[in-house]
């Protein structure tokens, strides 16, 4: 306990599998036996380049040309064709202006003789339209199919490369500040373990300068469950991303809790979240310790898995307690607090088991799916003060709790994703840390799934 | 120097312009930290008293957000303390969250030393010499050092100092069997050779303290602080440490029926007027406990609460080894002296702190308070010096309960007598006020007044 404090970060490290095959004796043998591969990740860091390579923007738009400008404007190296043989870095490829679907062919058909020279790590990012009911048959089909398109490009990558979307609301142009953020996101480190998914931008965003090295200077978060694993990286990656975090956990893990704090310079708040007063609690402790309330992450769950045969009150009531009903009061208290008006954000950690459902998991995944129905109708109240509410549903993530599934199910679920491998539990604060950002301000009522793409659910 | 009370005042005008350009502000208790209690020899059997000083720290660091703030100055002590701990607090400060410039002191007082440690610093922070500490205590009963007998020991000494190896053959040739035989700390008091709880059983006796009496205090102190728990009085006070989180020693389900079925296991030569039994007398425990004082700027600045004012303290200390009173009755004389001076009676106090070393030695001091003859001869009253409201006494339970690992108790309880006093707020448009006392070994006591913030 004494030694940790000093050191800052986490420092996370692949399965010994994927050590394993990514070099010598291990490289060869996985190839000739046709075993998973799976890559290390490139994960951000603040000193990291964006990406590594060119980046390719494709499409013949007004809406290309805006963002390969914003592109350069981030000192980026823009190629608008391909230079056969030349390493890229990402893809990015802008279909805003899509009217049916025989216009994907000539866009599609020059990201694919690209793909073979992505970099390890590259990325593919489609900026499209959102398909509704509103629109032109035929205009609806065109963007429906971008859809299907990154899916199947995601699991044709290899190598360690993510293929992801920004879906643009009507009247939202492809260079608005909410859009390049969810790009920049999308092309950085940050996603790593995201996979084969889109973002929706439903507004421009903050025209504000972001601060892309800190983005949470200055702000004040709240992260529930910190005392371990993904909440204790959440703690982490907030803290470094310049928040004061204040760390909640249950008065029992006040040990774990009061580490996390110590590293991050942030404060330990023991408290259960069922509590009536937990939202007050909360709110009391950081307008008299720091004078505001920024960002809320509601990461605290429990499992109490039983087939629903078997079920039984307690199991069933804790975990609803716990993971969904907490949520709701606690936001009632902030939603009703002057403190929580100044562009607020909330993330819940929501679930795959609440997408795709779970067997033994029917009162988990009723949270969870819960809890995106939650995010979904918070949104509007939220817009109102110019805040996001969003939620991240993490897949197969390496924390302690995933280190107990027994060895075998252990190693096949890691590997049932695009990405063959697990995720950390960095990739979800990643995740949380960008919907948590102000330059993230036209990105709410999202569920992102981090994933690696996950075979099951969408 | 010619009139004492003119001429000291002088000097303290002239002496001190320091302390004085900074006046005598006040010392406020901002919040506590302490891991759980543990029976001796349960989960902390192998933790060191550095380990549970620094856990109990890096709780009350992340509790306040002080992660590298330097404090003005860490003070703590071990009643049962290891010689290779010669500097405990400054190296329990080293392997901490705080700044590694912060500047840390022991101090012993047997089972005063975690208050003397409030008071002494306090006084600091009063006096304009530092702006923040930390005071605290740790006890480990089950890590106790083990010396040498002092027969073994001798000879060592002597054949370190031994020149050549025919001296050294010669010195260790004298060693014997019985040498072997180590030499483990105990509560026996040097100067009668009687145990503590031994010493408790005349007092007992002497001021006739029923069994049920005793008992029943037990009782209300284990109800106490369980009910306490369940109210998340503890929620802010306490850090898990060693997968505890909550006192070890707490018996929830206890009862008086439970308790009176104890043999006794104190003054049992007085056969069946034997009244102290292992449930009316705390177990030897392990544990740390830390407070965190403040000017009030300091506080303020750092937007930190405030629960309560150090207002004062007192030591006191009795002959238990030729007078006519109990080894652990000091507290009964520190008590009213601390109160006169501040123009107060029992009746001003809103909550009594005393610490339950044993039912008994709670009790004989009420008793004492109580009894006429007391009052007048003995603390120069006109009468007795007075009762108390029992339900304003220990009311979340005390070491009966919690345990009472030795230097850490005074932390224990001037952190919850703050929480209750700052929830109390006031008391007929004045501060609520409380009262702390704690009896020691060597026949002391040390009390102190806090008041609400």
């Amino acid at each position: 306990m004494t030694s940790q404090h000093k050191s800052f970060g986490v420092r996370e490290q692949a399965d010994k599998y994927t050590e394993f095959v990514s070099r010598g004796f291990g490289k060869d043998l996985a190839k000739r036996l046709g075993l998973p591969q799976p890559a290390i990740l490139r994960r951000y860091s603040p000193q990291a380049p964006l990406v590594e390579g060119p980046i390719l923007v494709v499409g013949a738009g007004a809406g290309a040309d805006a963002v390969a400008t914003v592109l350069l404007g981030w000192h980026q190296d823009v190629r608008r064709h391909a230079t056969p043989k030349e390493k890229l870095g990402a893809i990015v490829v802008v279909l805003d202006e899509l009217e049916h679907p025989t216009g994907l062919s000539a866009p599609m058909l020059a990201v694919g003789s690209a793909l073979r020279d992505l970099n390890r790590n590259a990325r593919v990012v489609s900026i499209s339209r959102q398909a509704t009911t509103d629109d032109e048959p035929g205009i609806a089909a065109a963007r429906a199919g971008v859809d299907g398109i990154i899916r199947s490009v995601a699991k044709e990558l290899r190598a360690g490369a993510t293929a992801n979307g920004v879906v643009l609301a009507n009247g939202i142009a492809a260079d608005s500040p909410s859009v390049m953020s969810a790009l920049r996101f999308f092309l950085s480190g940050r996603s790593a373990f995201v996979d084969g998914q889109f973002l929706t931008a439903s507004s421009e965003g903050s025209t504000e300068a972001p601060d892309w090295e800190a983005p949470l200077k200055g702000s004040v978060a709240v992260v529930t469950g910190a005392a371990r694993g993904i909440g204790a990286a959440i703690a982490r990656t907030l803290a470094r991303d310049g928040a004061t975090v204040i760390a909640v956990d249950v008065p029992a893990a006040g040990d774990h809790l009061a580490a996390v704090a110590n590293q991050i310079h942030g404060t330990a708040l023991q408290l259960d979240i069922t509590h009536p007063q937990a939202g007050e609690r909360i709110l009391e402790h950081a307008i008299q310790r720091y004078g505001r309330l920024d960002i809320v992450v509601h990461n605290a769950g429990i499992t109490r898995d039983k087939l629903l045969a078997n079920m039984d009150a307690a199991r069933w009531d804790s975990v609803i307690a716990v993971n969904i009903d907490s949520q709701l009061r606690m936001n009632k208290a902030f939603l009703a607090s002057e403190h929580f008006t100044q562009n607020p954000r909330i993330v819940s950690v929501a679930s795959t088991s609440g997408i795709a459902g779970n067997r033994g998991q029917s009162n988990y995944a009723a949270s969870k799916a819960g809890v995106m129905g939650m995010v979904r109708s918070t949104a509007p109240l939220l817009a109102a003060r110019g805040g996001t509410v969003n939620a991240v549903a993490p897949g197969f993530i390496e924390t302690d709790m995933t280190a107990k599934i027994p060895f075998a199910t252990r190693e096949v679920a890691r590997r049932l994703n695009s990405l063959q491998q697990g995720g950390k539990p960095s990739d979800v604060a990643e995740t949380i840390a960008f919907f948590a950002s102000p330059n993230a301000a036209g990105v709410s009522a999202n569920i992102l799934r981090v994933c690696g793409q996950n075979l099951v659910g969408q | 120097m010619t009139t004492p009370t003119a001429a000291g005042s002088e000097n303290v005008g002239t002496k001190t312009t320091g302390a004085r350009s900074a006046g005598i502000r006040k010392a406020v208790v901002v919040g506590g930290n302490r891991i759980p209690f543990a029976r001796s020899g349960g989960a902390y059997a192998h933790s060191s008293n550095q380990d549970m000083l620094t856990a109990a720290l890096d709780g009350l660091v992340a509790r306040f957000g002080l992660a590298d703030e330097e404090i003005g100055e860490v003070a703590a002590g071990a009643v049962l303390k290891h010689s290779r701990d010669f500097n405990l607090t400054r190296e329990a400060v080293l392997g901490s969250a705080l700044a590694a410039t912060t500047p840390a002191y022991d101090l012993q007082q047997a089972c005063a030393t975690g208050l003397e440690a409030v008071i002494g610093l306090s006084n600091k922070i009063k006096l304009g010499q530092i702006d923040s500490a930390i005071a605290g205590g740790v006890d480990s009963a089950s890590d106790a050092p083990i010396a040498v007998s002092e027969g073994l020991r001798t000879i060592l000494l002597d054949l370190s100092r031994a020149k050549s190896l025919g001296d050294k053959v010669k010195i260790a040739s004298r060693i014997r069997p019985k040498h072997l035989s180590p030499d483990a700390p105990s509560t026996g008091e040097p100067r009668t050779g009687l145990s503590m709880g031994e010493h408790q059983a005349l007092t007992t006796a002497q001021w006739k303290i029923s069994r049920e009496a005793q008992d029943e205090l037990a009782f209300a102190s284990h109800k106490n602080l369980a009910a306490a728990y369940d109210n998340h009085f503890f929620d802010d006070l306490l850090t898990p440490f060693r997968g505890l989180s909550r006192d070890s020693n707490l018996r929830a389900d206890t009862s008086v029926e439970k308790l009176a079925k104890l043999k006794p296991v104190f003054g049992k030569e007085l056969g069946d007027a034997a009244t102290m039994t292992a449930g009316n007398s705390t177990p030897l425990t392990d544990g740390a406990s830390t407070v965190l004082l403040a000017s009030e700027d300091w506080a303020a600045a750092r937007d930190l609460p405030v629960l309560a004012e150090v207002v004062d303290g007192e030591a006191a200390a009795v002959d238990f080894v030729h007078g006519k009173d109990g080894l652990l009755m000091a507290p009964a004389f520190a008590v009213p002296r601390l109160l006169a001076r501040n123009g107060l009676t029992l009746d001003d106090i809103d909550y009594f702190e005393i610490h339950e070393a044993f039912a008994g030695t709670v009790l004989s001091t009420l008793a004492a308070w109580e009894d006429e003859e007391f009052g007048t001869t003995r603390l120069g009253l006109d009468g007795a010096f007075g009762s108390i409201d029992r339900a304003k006494l220990n009311v979340n339970g005390s070491s009966l309960a919690a345990g009472h690992p030795f230097a850490a108790t005074g932390g224990r309880l001037v952190a919850s007598l703050a929480k209750m006093l700052h929830e109390r707020g006031a008391v007929d448009g004045r501060p609520a006020r409380g009262l702390i006392s704690v009896c020691a070994a060597g026949g002391q006591g040390v009390v102190a007044i806090l008041e609400a913030r």
